[in-house]
């Protein structure tokens, strides 16, 4: 760090002629950044506008060309026709307790874990840890495999908890929430413990209260990854009762043929919820990204 | 971490093996051995059930003939093997999943630095390009394919079209070899690129305001406040950034899959893909198992030289 300036004086007379000449170069140049900036904004939001601007297009206008950005006759028919068709309502079901189930159990599974990791000592203790995260960098698509031979085994293809037990194997958030515990002062609990709390009181009323942060960065991050995971359950449906979300739209719209408007509807439908969530927690999100890292 | 408490220095004795072990040494013995087991346990079931016993079941298969369809199953010994290591078309898979690794990683590093570089300095649309350059990373992969695949269109897409407003005949996108990576790379770029630029932009943040205005007073520029100052603050995040979508782009599969199936002609065919066409279409579970841990055994070595790498930078 530069030490000279621990804190810039109040204006003084030696900076007093610097200023203006800051101040309007600052102003030309700040109406280029912010002009570049909204340009920019703009141009990464087109692919979404251009979803909406389709979707709401009478089925004959979606193919004209030039393409046009606006109709006259907007209208909600291809909302009303997906909707109708009830699959999407269906699979949106799916993704919802899919990926409820598989937050839950990954919040709490990680937590236990990582909280033994942290505060007990065991035998094996350093080996188990160390074949845990060893985990992290196997690709679990590379498991597609046997993963549904095993699946079919057990009788659980085309089932909720098929799709959804695989992804609760999350090394990563064992080795953040570790770190996040490790990093909680001894003394907090060692006051509950006085008390009398035993072990699993300790981490619910002292380790977690402590780490708001980290478990909903850890929860939202993996809400997303499994609401918009493919390629397991993918795999592991063949029911288009069962599919999720991101599977049905890719599997089956492609059957509806070209009605552009109402595959674009589809696609604005399929955006909306997480587009809710990212809305509802986008400070968390944020600062989660921030804090851990997460996901790598 | 997310700030506060700094760790609580671990009671090592000088010169105690690092990383793991040293990671595990700050421990107060409880009155049991066991109890920390126990909290261990569910997890441990899942990673034994659903990771490690598919991996060691998937590494038997790769030695059998064993078919999706059931049927009679023999040992086979090397020969699925063999098969693997001489094909050209796995061969061409993995030119496929390096080409778009190679494609996609310094476009989405430097994108996402770009586009930090302008939140940060335009702080007054803080939230507006926060929400428009992230926005895109929650969408469900099939969301994404729709829309662009509906852009890319080559008659009636929205690129072409406009493109053709200006006289221009407009490139033939997914639909031809040339074209169809680049195509799968830019839309990549743009569904996935707000992870880094969240990185990037906390990294950025977290760089103290005095430093900036120090070189102010010194007379530095925007420009030079950026090259010489941002820039090398964020090497580390930098390396970091690079290292996960390295590794996340080696895995590419499902939005390739969905946007062209792997095709034309195989141009855009994964490693991933590969696997699965091979298990899941060929039925040859032992086949895709032996490919499979041929890829696992060249992403992990990746994983681990680029980890080497960057924790050399990082010292």
């Amino acid at each position: 760090m530069v030490t000279s300036t621990t804190r810039p004086a109040a204006p003084t007379a030696a900076s007093a002629p610097a200023r203006p000449l800051r101040r309007r170069r600052v102003t030309v140049g700040s109406t280029a950044l912010y002009t570049v900036a909204a340009l920019a904004a703009l141009l990464w939001l087109v692919p979404l506008l251009w979803a909406f601007a389709t979707s709401v297009k009478p089925e004959g206008e979606t193919t004209a060309m030039p393409p046009a950005w606006f109709t006259p006759d907007a209208t909600f028919e291809a909302y009303a026709q997906v909707l109708g068709r009830g699959d999407i309502i269906r699979w949106t079901m799916n993704s919802l307790i899919i990926t409820v189930i598989v937050t839950a159990l990954t919040l709490v599974v990680c937590v236990l874990a990582a909280y033994g990791f942290s505060r007990f000592d065991f035998r094996g203790r350093s080996w188990l840890f160390a074949l845990i995260i060893g985990g992290i960098l196997i690709p679990p698509q590379t498991l597609i495999v046997p993963q549904f031979v095993l699946m079919t085994q057990l009788g659980l293809v085309d089932t909720y908890w098929g799709v959804a037990l695989p992804q609760v194997v999350a090394p990563v958030f064992v080795f953040i929430l570790k770190r996040f515990f490790d990093a909680i002062p001894r003394d907090y609990e060692d006051a509950a413990r006085i008390d009398g709390a035993g072990s699993v009181r300790v981490l619910w009323s002292v380790i977690l209260p402590l780490s708001r942060p980290i478990l909903t960065a850890v929860g939202i991050f993996t809400f997303i990854g499994a609401w918009n995971n493919f390629l397991w359950p993918f795999i592991v449906t063949n029911d288009p009762e069962m599919m999720t979300l991101p599977v049905g739209l890719g599997t089956v719209l492609g059957q509806y043929g070209i009605q552009y408007a109402q595959v674009m509807a589809s696609a604005v439908l399929g955006a909306i919820p997480l587009l809710i969530v990212f809305l509802l927690f986008q400070r968390h999100i944020v600062t989660g990204v921030a804090g851990a890292g997460i996901k790598g | 971490m997310t700030s506060q408490t700094s760790a609580p220095e671990p009671r090592t004795s000088p010169g105690a093996p690092p990383s793991a072990a040293r990671d595990l040494v700050d421990v107060r013995r409880g009155p049991t051995t066991w109890t920390g087991l126990w909290f261990v346990l569910p997890f441990l079931a899942f990673y034994l059930l659903f990771l490690l016993w598919p991996a060691v079941v998937g590494l038997g298969y790769a030695f059998t003939d064993r078919s999706l369809a059931g049927g009679p199953l023999s040992f086979v010994g090397t020969a699925n093997w063999r098969e693997s290591l001489t094909d050209p078309a796995l061969y061409d898979s993995l030119w496929n999943t390096l080409w778009f690794t190679v494609l996609s990683v310094p476009l989405m590093v430097l994108l996402a630095l770009g586009m930090a570089l302008l939140t940060d300095h335009a702080r007054r649309l803080g939230w507006f390009l926060r929400l428009s350059f992230f926005a895109p990373f929650v969408l469900p992969v099939a969301v994404m394919t729709l829309i662009w695949n509906w852009m890319y269109n080559p008659s009636l897409g929205l690129f072409n079209g406009t493109l053709a407003r200006f006289g221009v005949q407009g490139p033939e996108w997914l639909f031809s070899e040339d074209t169809a990576m680049f195509s799968v790379v830019i839309a990549t770029a743009w569904w996935q690129v707000g992870f880094n630029y969240l990185l990037y932009l906390a990294a950025m943040q977290s760089i103290p305001k005095e430093v900036y205005e120090a070189a102010s007073i010194d007379g530095a520029g925007t420009w030079q406040r950026i090259g010489r100052i941002t820039l090398p603050l964020l090497a580390r995040t930098t390396a970091l950034i690079t290292v996960l979508q390295l590794i996340g782009s080696l895995r590419v599969f499902e939005q390739i899959y969905l946007m062209t199936m792997g095709g034309p002609n195989f141009a855009t065919r994964t490693v991933i893909q590969y696997i699965y066409d091979s298990g899941f279409v060929g039925l040859r579970v032992g086949l895709a198992s032996s490919m499979a841990y041929i890829f696992m055994v060249l992403i992990i070595a990746a994983s681990i030289a680029q980890f080497r790498l960057f924790s050399r930078k990082e010292a």
